[in-house]
């Protein structure tokens, strides 16, 4: 298993190695740079800009840029943001945390829901609540994160909800107790984790409920009915265990949507994530800056794969890592 | 003799009928069609569907006005309310004229009734963009007003940017999946035939590609467009970007079926007869993957209808003036402007609608094409 995490992680240099070629690839085909808006200040003097471009090396050639930026990069120093005028680690260190914290919210809110109800849509096949339910999750597939996130903060201003409807913090957050902020960041957190939360739900129920079809089917579910077991027992020994192992495979390919999702919801709901960064310093071309996010998003997305491999082997003993 | 030959006879015809009848059973459209009725929401959001690009095609026509026409005076508008009824019982449906008396608040001026007239005159348009006609379907006289859903920050009417805005949507998901089955067809049918050091950059590069977050990916790439193309040169941009992220996993799937299918019989026997390879790959091969092909364009279409209204809800898809869903969700972004003009969230349902009608297409249609796939539902 340890040689087998191990070899993932090495081949993973190469694979992250290609992406930054390609990210600083495409960064760098956007037209213009961050120092052509500068100029249009006037208040910015034209030696200021020569040393900056001298100082962030926008003076040499891409190739050069890029291999300056990787030398840097290996000593841990992923170059300075244009915008926030603070070195990228700084900035991108607590919005990668919060991207992460929403994330595994959206994550807990999704299976917490979606593997009870699929499991109840599969043993009560095609009655009423499983109709409920399944249209529900045709709607939760539906409708686009972003907009969803507009509908909840429309009803939360429309009907005096007492949720906070932007950013991460109250303003009171400095003066307040260690248990009083963190029920300041969860009350923040709901609205954005549930939007996340709520398209993965959608299809891990449909998938939770095929899975389980699937396995009530099974000769082994057969043989414990005939012996006798009773209900509970041949739906959670029996079948649940054999029905979860294709949902730990799904965490892996849910990573990636998880990521994508939480871009467009951390900008409608003001949570300081990475992918409100990303939007921010692609809009201003801080071309450090996005390439540290698009480098920092590919990571997590790497690592999420390789931890659902590695869940799938605890959880599922016939499959052995080599 | 002839008895017997009149026997054999009679036993041809019969075989070839039966032969017939057997061909007619196994058809692949009428027994996809078959077994796709019997899903009737899928039936349902297919109609809904095509119901949306008839109205999206014909968009000229069924909006009252043009979708760039400001009513400086009547910006952030309510909804028009329509009158059925007047002192002497139902009548032609008729509109009162408004008038702003502070900002963005308007009164009813009961001074005079202003009927909806069908088959209007009112704002120039190009029907199909090829011919210039004033006529719409239904419209009212000047100084009233015809705001079904309302008008937005420059009183131009939803209603009318809703169909516009549509057009973006509807069209931008099935060029896009287009391309991109038609690279990863292209690109997944090289690399599970040729196999060897083709294979291995063709999908070390796709692997690069997924690797990198979906929408940061989007993201960075729709930065690079310039500002100040036109809105058709940004649409098909676009829809590069899109087909540009999207294609690595299609390829990817494609390749893993190549993969199985060269060693088939039928394909080796091509190649014994000396077929040459864009041949087999074109014939022989690629068809086994329609089924998934099919399938696959179908569900992902809504995914690229969302992607591209959340790059136009960001700013970086398509451009104002130009109306898409997503970028007249932008205006909504503030929310006391949500909670004061509602109207505005009405382009986020049209997206769902749209979305949701496809995936039930999606759903039916993957049930009637690949019945194996889903018989534990």
């Amino acid at each position: 298993m340890r040689t087998y995490i191990l070899r993932r992680l090495l081949q993973a240099i190469p694979l992250l190695i290609a992406i930054s070629i390609l990210s600083f690839f495409i960064m760098q085909l956007s037209p213009g740079s961050y120092l052509d808006t500068m100029k249009l200040n006037p208040d910015v003097s034209e030696e200021l800009i020569e040393t900056m471009k001298k100082q962030y090396g926008l003076d040499k050639s891409i190739p050069e840029q890029y291999f300056h930026w990787l030398w840097q990069i290996l000593h841990g120093n992923f170059g300075e943001s244009f915008t926030y005028k603070v070195p990228v680690t700084h900035v991108i260190k607590t919005r990668a945390l919060n991207t992460i914290i929403l994330s595994i919210a959206a994550m807990i809110i999704a299976w917490g829901v979606s593997i009870p109800i699929g499991i109840y849509s599969a043993t009560h096949k095609y009655t009423i609540g499983d109709n409920i339910f399944t249209s529900l999750a045709f709607v939760g597939l539906s409708i686009p994160n972003f907009f969803f996130a507009l509908l909840l903060l429309f009803l939360i201003v429309k009907f005096n909800v007492p949720l906070p409807i932007t950013g991460m913090t109250s303003i009171m957050y400095d003066y307040m107790s260690l248990s009083g902020r963190i029920i300041d960041v969860l009350k923040h957190l709901l609205v954005p984790a549930v939007v996340l939360g709520t398209a993965s739900m959608a299809s891990l129920t449909r998938i939770m409920r095929g899975q389980m079809i699937e396995a009530m089917r099974s000769d082994y579910i057969r043989t414990a009915r005939a012996k006798g077991l009773k209900n509970k027992t041949v739906v959670y020994k029996h079948a649940f265990r054999n029905a979860i192992n294709p949902m730990i495979t799904m965490f892996g390919f849910q990573i990636s949507a998880l990521l994508s999702g939480a871009a467009l919801t951390e900008t409608v709901t003001g949570w300081p994530g990475l992918g409100k960064m990303m939007l921010t310093a692609v809009r201003s071309k801080d071309l450090y800056l996005a390439m540290a996010g698009l480098m920092i998003g590919s990571v997590l997305l790497i690592l999420g794969n390789l931890i659902a491999d590695i869940l799938l082997a605890i959880s599922d003993p016939r499959i052995r890592y080599n | 003799m002839n008895r017997l030959n009149q026997k054999d006879f009679d036993k041809d015809t019969d075989i070839s009928k039966e032969k017939k009848s057997e061909k007619k059973e196994y058809d692949f459209f009428n027994d996809t069609w078959r077994r796709m009725r019997r899903h009737k929401m899928a039936i349902i959001g297919g109609t809904i569907v095509i119901i949306l690009y008839i109205i999206v095609i014909f968009a000229g026509f069924l909006g009252p006005y043009n979708p760039y026409h400001g009513f400086k005076k009547h910006f952030f508008h309510p909804p028009t309310k329509i009158h059925f009824f007047d002192e002497d019982g139902l009548t032609r449906p008729y509109v009162y004229r408004t008038e702003s008396f502070d900002w963005a608040e308007y009164e009813v001026i009961k001074d005079k009734k202003y009927p909806i007239k069908f088959f209007h005159k009112g704002d120039e348009y190009k029907l199909f963009g090829l011919f210039k006609t004033d006529l719409h379907l239904f419209g009212v006289d000047e100084p009233a007003h015809l705001f079904l859903l309302g008008s937005d920050n420059y009183g131009r009417d939803l209603f009318t940017r809703i169909l516009f805005g549509g057009r973006v949507s509807m069209f931008i998901g099935f060029v896009a999946i287009f391309i991109t089955t038609v690279i990863g067809l292209i690109v997944g049918g090289i690399s599970g035939y040729y196999g060897g050091w083709v294979d291995n950059i063709l999908m070390r590069f796709a692997e690069v590609i997924m690797s990198i977050p979906g929408f940061y990916l989007l993201l960075a790439l729709a930065a690079v467009l310039p500002m100040g193309i036109s809105s058709t040169l940004r649409f098909f941009l676009i829809i590069s970007i899109l087909s540009f992220r999207g294609w690595a996993g299609m390829a990817r799937v494609i390749r893993g079926m190549v993969l199985s299918i060269r060693n088939e019989d039928y394909v080796l026997a091509a190649q014994a007869i000396g077929a040459r390879d864009p041949r087999i790959i074109q014939k022989h091969v690629l068809p086994t993957t329609t089924t998934y092909v099919i399938v696959r364009a179908t569900v992902s279409i809504p995914g690229y209808i969302i992607m591209e209204s959340g790059l136009s809800f960001l700013g970086l898809g398509i451009q104002e003036p130009n109306a898409s869903w997503g970028n007249m969700l932008t205006a909504a972004q503030n929310v006391t402007k949500i909670t004061n003009f509602p109207w505005l969230l009405i382009p986020g349902f049209m997206i769902f609608f749209a979305v949701l009608s496809y995936n039930l297409l999606g759903d039916g249609l993957r049930d009637a094409l690949d019945p194996k796939a889903t018989e534990n539902n």
